[in-house]
């Protein structure tokens, strides 16, 4: 099977069964961390509500499907920060960015473009959209720019970025609340009518099912082809088993989690039939859907593309980078576009959800975002990070949020706690790079 | 290599300083088809400052390059490769957290089917030149921070000879080389010399000079002491244009 017996294979055999099976199935130790993690967060905030409230309500379908969109935007946002920490760069503008941009997309939709199509008009929320993503690409570029042909380092750049685009979302309307937002952009930020429901969540999911089985027969065939070393049969089917488990059980989570029974009555009234008391899901919420493309696309982006591949080795050796060829400033710049470009995608998500733009939409996100792209793995010495990672590390930093909330926590100990656990959090990386150098 | 022939390489008056200091001070040096010249001179000489000049990392303040005769313009590296100039440089110029495989393509990648990275052809094509140069090397899928210096130059020197250069700049190549590695580079630089290849060699162990180099040419505080033929002087000259920075055959 394997044509150049390596000293590592050589060694699996002395190996305990758990080191074996890493090896074997390719899974890395900091993966099972963040789920072990997960893990502790979820059951602790739930059995903390089952002893102290005489009620769990963590582990419901409710609370997790609110997460899960609640975890939307910060995870969107955190796969662009891996890009910006890799490049040992750092944004901290992108909660201001998203107050600026969810105000120009409110005011676009709201007061400007009824006037011109006609209020309700089917493009509006196209039209907010595209104008919201080109705005954010244009901050992140202008930032991207001060940074890699102005030279001024990225701290100072996206800090002066957190004061100006916050004082802009203010003066943009004044300080006022910008809603309701458009109808079908509205759709984008979840709720009843912004999920997908029972079937189309099982299409979604045997179609991701799908998307499992062939990523893994194109990697062994990719292998067989080159000759190179091929996991284990039992490696491969154990990873197909827990994909496909996972992708099944979200499913039936989010087909689990029931519309409100005033949505159903007035949804019924809508179509003109009596659905009182029938079971309607939620499915998954489109914000949600929205994640795992961008999770997908920057995955390609990160692991299949030249540019993914400079800015890693820009991370990993500027001046190597540079020797190479390499534009670095160029691609530094276009990595802070991208970023503002998610953070637009995310700042969409957030205003839908709140139905309404307001110039404090996304305070603090920052610090959501780095905590979730570190915890991921992103080293903040450069060259390090994985997009699943920092979604997952999303996950964490919303759970423990939304955990906080469900049992109580005021906002004062919330940040405390999100301030502490960032630290942490650098801590450990700096401590899990010791053991491993 | 009768001087009647052009140069592929002419390098005119090389200036460039560095805050105030004359790194190098307007050396002028050549290299023809098939010839191997050594860069010889005490630390601090300015020989790598002098072929970044060539390979892009720096930009001259004053001097030209010509290649086959042709005045060129060499603003980054880029350009360099673009006239099919490879360096192996001092530092290496690694990424460390890329495996050897995307550093030997760094810049210059294998694109598949959909405009995506090829990375199995790539890799296989890093097991092939790897067979060559250094056999013992099977660390394809680690980070090459996790490889020996040795090991890691042999990824550089594979890089530099993989992409077929006309002129080539080792700086330093065997520092980090064990005596059997080292004379396979040896080995290496007499067959890519056959091949017609114009080699720039900055080394500083005097026999591996005498052994493998046509011509040396010996700086000291970024000026050029003297360009020599290996076979008409002794070592014992060489060893004094690069301590007491003059040349015996000129003053006589
Ligand atoms: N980027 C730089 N900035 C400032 N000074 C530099 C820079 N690069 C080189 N120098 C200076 O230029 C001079 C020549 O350096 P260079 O690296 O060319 O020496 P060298 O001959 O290659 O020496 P070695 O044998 O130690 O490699 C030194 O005095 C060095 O300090
Ligand atoms: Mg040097």
């Amino acid at each position: 099977m394997n044509h150049d017996p390596k000293p590592e294979n050589l060694a699996s055999n002395q190996m305990g069964f758990l080191a074996r099976f890493l090896n074997d199935t390719e899974i890395d130790t900091r993966l099972l961390g963040m789920l072990g993690a997960l893990a502790l967060i979820w059951g602790g905030f739930h059995f903390y509500g089952v002893i102290f409230n005489n009620f769990g309500a963590f582990l419901t379908p409710r609370n997790l499907w609110n997460l899960s969109v609640q975890t939307s935007s910060i995870g969107i946002m955190a796969t662009g920060m891996v890009l910006v920490i890799v490049t040992r760069n750092i944004d901290l503008s992108v909660g201001s960015m998203i107050g600026v941009i969810a105000m120009a997309m409110g005011l676009l939709q709201v007061e400007i473009l009824p006037q011109i199509v006609g209020i309700g008009h089917w493009s509006i929320w196209i039209m907010a959209v595209i104008v919201g993503l080109i705005f954010g690409a244009l901050i992140g570029a202008l930032h991207g720019w001060l940074i890699a042909y102005r030279e001024i380092p990225a701290f100072i750049v996206t800090l002066g970025g957190l004061m100006v685009w916050r004082g802009m979302a203010f003066l943009s309307a004044g300080g006022r609340t910008i809603s309701p937002v458009d109808g079908t952009f509205a759709l984008l930020g979840g709720g009843p009518y912004g999920a997908i429901g029972a079937w189309g969540s099982w299409a979604v999911g045997l179609t991701a099912c799908l998307g499992v089985a062939y990523t893994i027969y194109a990697g062994r065939k990719s292998r067989i082809k080159h000759n190179f070393r091929l996991r284990p049969k039992w490696a491969e089917a154990m990873l197909a088993i827990i994909g496909w488990s996972a992708i099944i059980g979200a499913v039936l989570l989010v087909n689990s989690y029931p519309w409100p029974k005033g949505i159903v009555k007035q949804y019924g009234a809508k179509i003109g039939q009596d659905l009182e008391g029938t079971f309607i899901s939620h499915g998954f919420a489109i914000p949600v859907l929205i994640l795992v493309t961008v999770g997908i696309l920057m995955t390609i982006l990160v692991t299949r593309t030249r540019f993914g591949r400079y800015v890693f080795a820009i991370g990993g050796n500027p001046e190597a980078a540079a020797l190479a060829g390499i534009d670095t400033k160029w691609v530094t710049m276009k990595v802070f576009a991208l970023m503002g470009m998610l953070t637009a995608i995310a700042a969409v998500i957030a205003s839908a959800r709140l139905n309404s733009a307001t110039n404090a939409l996304g305070t603090l996100d920052e610090l959501y975002v780095i905590a979730a792209a570190v915890i991921g793995g992103t080293s903040l010495s450069g060259g390090v990070g994985k997009i699943y990672g920092a979604i997952l590390g999303a996950l964490v930093m919303q759970s423990l949020q939304s955990g906080m909330v469900l049992i109580g926590f005021d906002s004062a100990i919330q940040r405390i706690v999100v301030g502490v656990v960032l630290v942490l959090a650098v801590y450990l990386d700096i401590l899990y790079n010791k053991r491993v150098k | 290599m009768t001087q009647k022939r052009t140069p592929l390489v002419n390098l005119k008056n090389i200036s460039i300083s560095f805050g105030g200091i004359k790194a190098v001070d307007g050396v002028s040096v050549d290299l023809y088809p098939g010839e191997v010249v050594g860069l010889l001179g005490h630390n601090g000489a300015g020989k790598s400052t002098l072929i970044k000049c060539l390979s892009g990392a720096y930009q001259a303040d004053a001097g030209e390059i010509f290649i086959n005769g042709k005045k060129v313009i060499i603003n980054n590296p880029r350009d360099a490769r673009d006239q099919n100039i490879e360096t192996i440089y001092q530092t290496l110029a690694l990424a460390d957290n890329l495996d050897a495989a995307s550093n030997l393509f760094l810049g210059r990648e294998l694109i598949g089917p959909g405009g995506f990275l090829d990375e199995s052809k790539m890799e296989a094509e890093t097991r092939k030149i790897m067979a060559r140069l250094n056999p013992n090397f099977q660390k394809f899928s680690e980070p090459v921070s996790a490889l020996s210096g040795g090991q890691r130059q042999s990824v550089a020197i594979a890089r530099a000879v993989y992409f077929d250069a006309k002129i080539l700049i080792m700086d330093e190549p065997t520092a980090a080389l064990g005596p059997q590695e080292s004379e396979m580079v040896s080995e290496l630089i007499q067959q890519l010399k056959k091949q017609g290849l114009g080699i720039f060699l900055i080394e500083h162990d005097i026999h591996n000079v005498m052994k493998l180099c046509d011509r040396a040419s010996v700086m000291k505080n970024g000026l050029l002491v003297g360009t020599e033929r290996v076979g008409d002087v002794t070592e014992d000259d060489i060893l004094s244009m690069i301590i007491l920075g003059k040349n015996p055959k000129v003053k006589v």
